[in-house]
């Protein structure tokens, strides 16, 4: 998992510009010279400042904005495997229920599979048959875990996926997503912009810089991460900071 | 409680019509029991049943069509901008047009028959429909339709579980509002240019002997027969859509 460089692509992002064209203001640049790789069975993080174009990569990758010079690999419009995406807001249909809500984002043919497993191991079991809204938010993003997993997808695509959840729940949660990938040897994207974190999980750390969004640095993290205790993650955090100031805040 | 309460107001309604009608001593305020007793010989004539029976299909095919095309309507002009933009001013227009305007032109330009009858009303509730749902279909959630792109949701599965459970609600509040204005327009209707239903049957009470009771009593049979539409139907609809909150 120390993403050594020998393992396959199963994302290829190239972005050369993305420009915001607002009916009455100036156009704005979001996104220039953006280029990584994601390959097999990895966790990359994506830091940056807010507002850096860190949502607009996603919507770019994920297919749904076609505005944009560059290229993504797998062509997100085109290619039949669609990664599994962990929205910043659990994004749940209120009006079905948790199980409805895993099994409507599969394609037709595979909604009828046996996800006892997932929603046992998540946690869901109790919970298929109720309604999103009488769930805790904690609770609400396993159920936004359970359908990006439930057709399992090569690559899972985590937006801000902790945030505003207290201290364990983001903890739990965190090490739920860590183990299932490492148990289906899938890819994670993860967008952040908590530094300790990302430090916690990733093999490698994209730093963005601000708007319009590049690539400021490359962060291969070798370390095994059962084995990253505070004191490595400190001073791991303290380097960084150090080393790009303008990203990583001390 | 609460049916407690309902009964009690009944009553007081009841009572005050019934000290009205005695300290006015009229025959142009007929007490309680004169309204009864009315309802009672028109039921027994069996006139009752058939203006009311009459009446109860028309707003119900009409009823129908405008709620049906109104909502796709509706839909259209809340997802489509530039046909929104075309027809917002017919609609504006055809909005604020008296029923009557339009219920006599429709008598005049398609004839006294039941086709008209039920255009008119259809056009007098059909933009209502098509604002409440047009309104709808704009408020659509953009998360939502980011992750159904983002999940390649196919239109079948859009449609049934992303769009239809978003417009329920002003569907259902279309049809509550609909449903109260679309009798009340098929009595003036029936009284421009029908030979039976309610409305018919009151404008005839009224112009051969100013009986008031007749009037009465066709309009709490029917006044009834709607409340219990829109109680045992629409409002058991509407805690059906609402169940999951």
């Amino acid at each position: 998992m120390s993403g050594a460089g020998a393992e396959p692509t199963v994302l290829r992002v190239a972005i050369d510009r993305k420009v915001y064209h607002p009916a009455s203001a100036e156009p704005v640049e979001a996104v220039r010279g953006l280029a990584f790789a994601v390959r097999s069975g990895e966790i990359v993080c994506l830091i940056g400042p807010s507002g850096a174009g860190k949502s607009t990569t996603l919507r770019i990758l994920l297919g749904l904005d076609p505005d944009y010079e560059g290229r993504v690999e797998p062509d997100p419009r085109t290619d039949s495997a669609r990664p599994g995406m962990v929205f910043q807001e659990p994004r749940l249909l209120p009006w079905r229920t948790v199980e409805q809500n895993v099994r409507l984002a599969m394609p037709r043919a595979r909604r009828g599979r046996d996800l006892d497993a997932l929603f046992a191991h998540l946690g869901l079991a109790p919970w298929r048959g109720r309604y999103p809204g009488a769930l805790s938010l904690g609770m609400q993003r396993r159920v936004a875990l359970a359908r990006a997993l439930a057709d399992e997808p090569r690559l899972l695509v985590l937006d801000e996926p902790f945030v505003s959840l207290d201290d364990a729940a983001a903890a739990s949660l965190r090490g739920l997503v860590v183990e299932t990938v490492d148990r289906l040897g899938m890819s994670v994207l993860m967008v952040t912009h908590n530094v300790a974190e990302a430090i916690a999980v990733a093999d490698r750390l994209l730093l963005l810089s601000a708007r319009p969004a590049s690539l400021v640095a490359e962060v291969t993290l070798d370390r095994p991460r059962q084995v990253r205790d505070r004191a490595w993650a400190e001073a791991t955090r303290a380097g960084l900071a150090a080393a790009h100031p303008g990203v990583i805040a001390e | 409680m609460n049916l407690l309460t309902r009964l009690v107001s009944v009553a007081v309604l009841v009572a005050a019509w019934q000290a009205a009608a005695q300290a006015a001593g009229s025959r142009l305020l007929p007490a309680p029991l004169a309204v009864a007793t009315f309802i009672a010989e028109e039921a027994a004539r069996g006139d009752l049943f058939h203006n009311v029976g009459v009446t109860l299909l028309r707003v119900g095919v009409s009823f129908g069509l405008a709620m049906a095309l109104g909502v796709l309507l509706g839909v259209a002009l809340g997802r489509a901008k530039a046909l929104n933009l075309a027809l917002d001013t017919p609609l504006l227009v055809v909005l604020n047009t008296p029923a009557l305007v339009i219920t006599v032109l429709a008598y005049i330009w398609v004839g006294l028959n039941e086709t008209a009858a039920i255009l008119a009303v259809v056009l007098n509730k059909l933009p209502n429909v098509a604002v409440i749902v047009r309104e709808g279909a704009r408020e659509l959630d953009p998360g939502l339709e980011e992750m159904a792109r983002t999940y390649r949701f196919d239109r079948r599965t859009w449609i049934a579980h992303v769009l239809v459970p978003q417009l329920q609600p002003y569907v259902v509040a279309a049809a509550r509002s609909g449903l109260s204005l679309a009798w009340k327009i098929v009595l003036v209707i029936e009284l421009l240019g029908r030979p039976d239903g309610v409305g018919f049957a009151i404008n005839f009470y009224f112009v051969q002997s100013t009986n008031v009771a007749a009037i009465l009593g066709y309009s709490i049979v029917f006044m009834s027969v709607m409340i219990a539409i829109d109680i045992l139907i629409l409002q058991r609809l509407q805690a059906h859509v609402r169940r999951w909150r």
